[in-house]
């Protein structure tokens, strides 16, 4: 039979026909996804919003920053100081207290935004040309608040330095030292785009798989694929490769967003990030196939999907909260939530600068999530129905 | 190649309470049209799966061109060409993209399979750059069974193909279907209706999972085993509840604008028979009944059948 | 009752026409269905069937002429048309996570019976139906159609829509439906059939057969079969579907 005889002929050029077939396989794909203008553009867009509103939400102006004055010793230029951080409008001294012992606690339970402390013997020192000191010490668990706070209080001073040196006739130089309680680093901008980065990933990764897989389910065309020549890992990688693209189009733009207009630091290898970033949209990737595998309809797998991957990844990451101020359970399920893994790889490319001398640890973490997923994907995706 | 395209042997499927195949077998000869002609429901749907290799026996056996269903699962896949139940096409997907997807996931291309397609695609090919979900059912259909055709399989597995689809549609579906086995493909199609049946070589009737005769489509009335009167009436809902109350009624039932009457007595001359049930409706007041008999028909065997269970498929 | 329509008319049609920009999907189209009566209306893919359904059931304003429905304008009384007939199709009618009960006292409110109407109406319905109460997704298809029918006859109305209402099902359960549609229209209600399926057709008192939006040929199965020499309805259809 003549149609036997071509079946050879395919046999023996196999493995071209194997990416033949994988091509078609993505190019169809990728016709699914340029065609649906509205979630396309829906997913392209999202990590640039994502961005600017996370960067911009945290940036408020504040007003009736709650002031403790530690004021050991009174003097005329203290006493100046305090009436000038009353008279502004920004500030509402709730305290003047002789020490930090009595600040400490008002402090700790939140009565309290910033503490200005000066040092004993203040005018003293201004008058004898030694720098006279005065602590800030700002809470800084809503790190831009801190920053703003900080500021004003530095204004003030500022002022009060360059009015009372004219007045002199000669300098004086106050130096000022700030403590940032609770989050010493800061920068809440860099801080979030590595978990926003992680949330777009594993929304368009785990979701979109998930939808486009169970899709084909629903109006029966996975049936003829799996009646095809097709193994269960063609279908598998078909579906997953051009969402991966999509993925990596994504963390560019996120990251572009964030360089452009946030001015994140970039201080270790962009090209080690990326790398980390594919690593993670195959974990979430993964996820997704599992998830379409063992669901009945596009509806089911949505809400699974949403559940399994948008709540833990933002949640449980990290990102919003600090696991180490988690309770013991959800640190440990922490664990498992892969997103924690890249925030930490993230940031510490980003804000640090270290390569993976020292986030091996976390990328073998995240490698051999993949491994588990994929194969428990290729074992739940099976080449039958029933 | 004299053994038959498709063997069953007793197969079963359960799906948790559910009997889906209650102890199958029938063959299917090469190059023929076999029909599965039942309700939905009946267990055809489970069985192409099976026979596909996407659903496997809770017992029993089937071989599909001699390849065993469930052990030579990747052999079988390459050479047959399946459509199931909903025409599955991606909607957002053209015409010709849908076709040239499904001849590369089968390892071949358009070209190649062209000549085998040609007198079913040429009749869409003129809205190639058409999305598939803009097209009617009937160029649906015939954009799906191009699909299920482009990498010339040996053997076709069509899952009611024409539900859905307008008359004139289905009808050149079945001439289609008839200039495929032509080239001497085998073509197994299920249909929950009746009618297409006629079309077929042979039919299998089934029901509830179990399938009540095989046999060609003319010869499925001829094992009727009871005389069978065709009666005609203006009043035709008044007469069918009278004649229900006839004495010698074994079951009456209405059959498009007519009745069909079944005679209790077993071996009764038709002739008489209808005379005198003519004769019982005009004096009950249907004047202008009338009363011949006839042969019985594949619904009239599937409705005996149905009723009486305990006789199993020769 | 083969023969036309002497009594009332359930239906009237006189030159209803549609038209969507230059097609004109339905063109000037008369025909009137009696009270009672089982009418079947036909047409390929595309040959303004579904157009002139839903100029019949208000869903649709005609361009030109006219249609009544239970004596009513479709064009100016779409609400009250809406309370007076009753619909059914193979796939949409019922809630499958409902059970039947559920199903029936949700129609009935939406048609604004009582209580006591819909219990009433709810227990001879399950015994005339020989149902018990469960979920409607665990019924057999034919269970499906015979209770989507009786729920949809449940407000009494003048004229009951089923779209292609017996496809897929048995023999015995089909020839029940029809029995279930008979008896319907012994009691006064008026059927309006359309179907793909030419012996469904078959059934029906009268049918006609649309071709290009225009009816190309009404009358009685019996009838037409005589008058274009044909052995089916089927065979009929596809010589007027073809010719077009």
């Amino acid at each position: 039979m003549e149609g036997r005889f071509d079946r050879r002929i395919v046999r023996e050029t196999g493995e071209s026909i194997v990416i033949a077939t994988l091509r078609a396989f993505i190019i169809k794909e990728l016709r699914h996804i340029l065609r649906d203008r509205q979630t396309l553009i829906i997913l392209l867009l999202m990590p640039l919003v994502q961005v600017v509103l996370f960067g911009f939400a945290l940036r408020s102006d504040v007003r009736d920053v709650r002031l403790v004055v530690v004021d050991p010793s009174p003097d005329y230029a203290t006493l100046a100081l305090r009436a000038r951080l009353a008279a502004a409008r920004r500030f509402q001294i709730i305290g003047i207290a002789p020490s930090m012992h009595t600040v400490e606690p008002l402090f700790r339970q939140g009565k309290a935004d910033v503490v200005m402390a000066f040092e004993p013997d203040f005018a003293a020192r201004l008058q004898s040309h030694g720098p006279a000191h005065v602590m800030l010490l700002v809470d800084a668990s809503d790190p831009n608040t801190a920053t703003t706070m900080q500021s004003y209080a530095r204004a003030v001073i500022m002022a009060y330095e360059a009015e009372e040196g004219a007045h002199r006739g000669k300098a004086i130089q106050i130096v000022g030292e700030t403590r940032m309680r609770f989050n010493p680093t800061l920068e809440s901008v860099n801080l979030f785009v590595p978990g926003l980065i992680a949330l777009v990933l594993t929304l368009v990764s785990a979701l979109m798989t998930a939808i486009s897989l169970s899709r084909e389910k629903e109006r029966g065309t996975l049936e003829i694929l799996l009646v095809s020549p097709l193994r269960p890992w063609q279908i598998i990688v078909g579906k997953v490769l051009p969402y991966l693209g999509l993925a990596f189009a994504n963390v560019v733009t996120a990251l572009l967003a964030a360089w452009l207009i946030f001015h994140v630091p970039f201080r270790g290898s962009v090209v080690l990030l990326l790398f980390e970033s594919v690593l993670y949209s195959m974990v979430s990737l993964s996820l997704g196939v599992v998830v379409a595998s063992v669901t009945q309809s596009q509806r089911v797998a949505m809400l699974i999907a949403l559940l399994a991957t948008m709540l833990p990844s933002s949640l449980l990451s990290g990102m919003v909260f600090p696991i180490a101020s988690m309770p013991r359970f959800l640190q440990i399920v922490s664990n498992v939530v892969p997103a924690r893994w890249f925030i930490i790889i993230a940031r510490g490319i980003m804000l640090k600068g270290v390569g993976l001398e020292y986030l091996w640890r976390e990328t073998l973490v995240l490698s051999l999530m993949t491994i588990v997923l994929m194969t428990i994907a290729m074992k739940t995706f099976k080449p039958r129905v029933a | 190649m004299s053994d038959p395209a498709v063997v069953v042997r007793n197969i079963s499927k359960k799906f948790e309470t559910t009997v889906a195949l209650d102890d199958i077998s029938f063959d299917v000869s090469h190059g023929e049209i076999f029909g599965l002609v039942g309700p939905d429901g009946a267990g055809k749907t489970t069985l192409f799966r099976i026979l596909t290799t996407l659903v496997l026996p809770d017992s029993g056996t089937a071989t599909v061109l001699g390849l065993d269903v469930v052990k030579d699962l990747w052999a079988i896949r390459s050479r047959v060409g399946y459509m199931p139940g909903k025409f599955s096409l991606y909607g957002d997907l053209t015409v010709a993209e849908n076709l040239s997807f499904f001849a590369s996931v089968f390892r071949t291309t358009v070209k190649e399979g062209y000549n085998l397609i040609a007198p079913i695609y040429r009749q869409i090919e003129p809205f190639a750059e058409r999305r598939a979900d803009q097209l009617s059912g009937g160029m649906k259909q015939k954009l799906a069974l191009s699909c299920a055709l482009v990498h010339r399989p040996d053997i076709l597995f069509l899952d009611e193909p024409t539900t859905g689809v307008d008359a004139v549609s289905r009808r050149e579906f079945w001439d289609q279907l008839h200039t495929l086995r032509e080239t001497g493909l085998t073509i197994v199609v299920s249909t929950p209706y009746m009618d297409e049946a006629l079309r077929c070589d042979r039919v299998a009737l089934i029901q509830g999972s179990r399938l009540l005769e095989i046999d060609p489509p003319e010869d499925i009335g001829r094992n009727y085993p009871l005389p069978l009167i065709a009666v005609t009436s203006s009043d035709r809902y008044q007469l069918l509840l009278a004649l229900r109350e006839s004495p010698h009624a074994h079951s009456v039932y209405p059959f498009g604008a007519e009745l069909h009457f079944t005679d209790d007595r077993a071996g009764a001359d038709p002739a008489s028979v209808a005379a005198e049930l003519e004769a019982w409706m005009k004096s009950h007041g249907f004047t202008d009944a009338a009363a011949h008999p006839i042969a019985a028909g594949i619904e009239d065997s599937f409705i005996d059948r149905m009723s009486t269970p305990a006789r199993r498929a020769s | 009752m083969t023969e036309p329509p002497s009594k009332g008319a359930a239906i009237e049609v006189q030159d209803l026409t549609r038209r969507f920009g230059n097609f004109t999907a339905v063109d000037h189209i008369s025909f009137d269905v009696a009270v009672g009566e089982v009418f079947g209306f036909l047409g390929a893919n595309g040959a303004g069937k579904t157009t002139a359904i839903k100029m019949l059931i208000g869903l649709l304003a005609p361009t030109s002429g006219s249609a009544h429905v239970a004596g009513l304008d479709v064009a100016t009384q779409t609400e009250q048309i809406r309370r007076r007939i009753g619909y059914m199709s193979q796939r949409f009618s019922l809630y499958e996570d409902l059970t039947v009960l559920e199903n029936i006292a949700l129609y009935g409110g939406i048609y604004g019976l009582s209580d006591e109407q819909i219990s009433e109406r709810s227990s001879s319905m399950l015994q005339t139906l020989g149902l018990t109460d469960q979920l409607v997704g665990k019924l057999p298809l034919g269970w499906k159609q015979k209770l989507a029918f009786s729920v949809a006859l449940l407000h009494e109305p003048a004229v009951v829509f089923l779209d292609e209402p017996t496809g897929g099902v048995d023999p015995i359960t089909r020839r029940q439906f029809w029995e279930l549609i008979y008896s319907a229209a012994a009691r006064g209600t008026t059927v309006f059939v359309t179907t793909h399926y030419m012996d469904e057709a078959e059934y029906c008192d009268r049918i006609s057969i649309m071709v290009d939006g225009r009816i190309a040929t009404l009358g009685t199965p019996r009838d037409l079969k005589a008058e274009w020499k044909v052995d089916s309805i089927d065979e009929l259809f596809v010589r007027l579907a073809r010719a077009s």
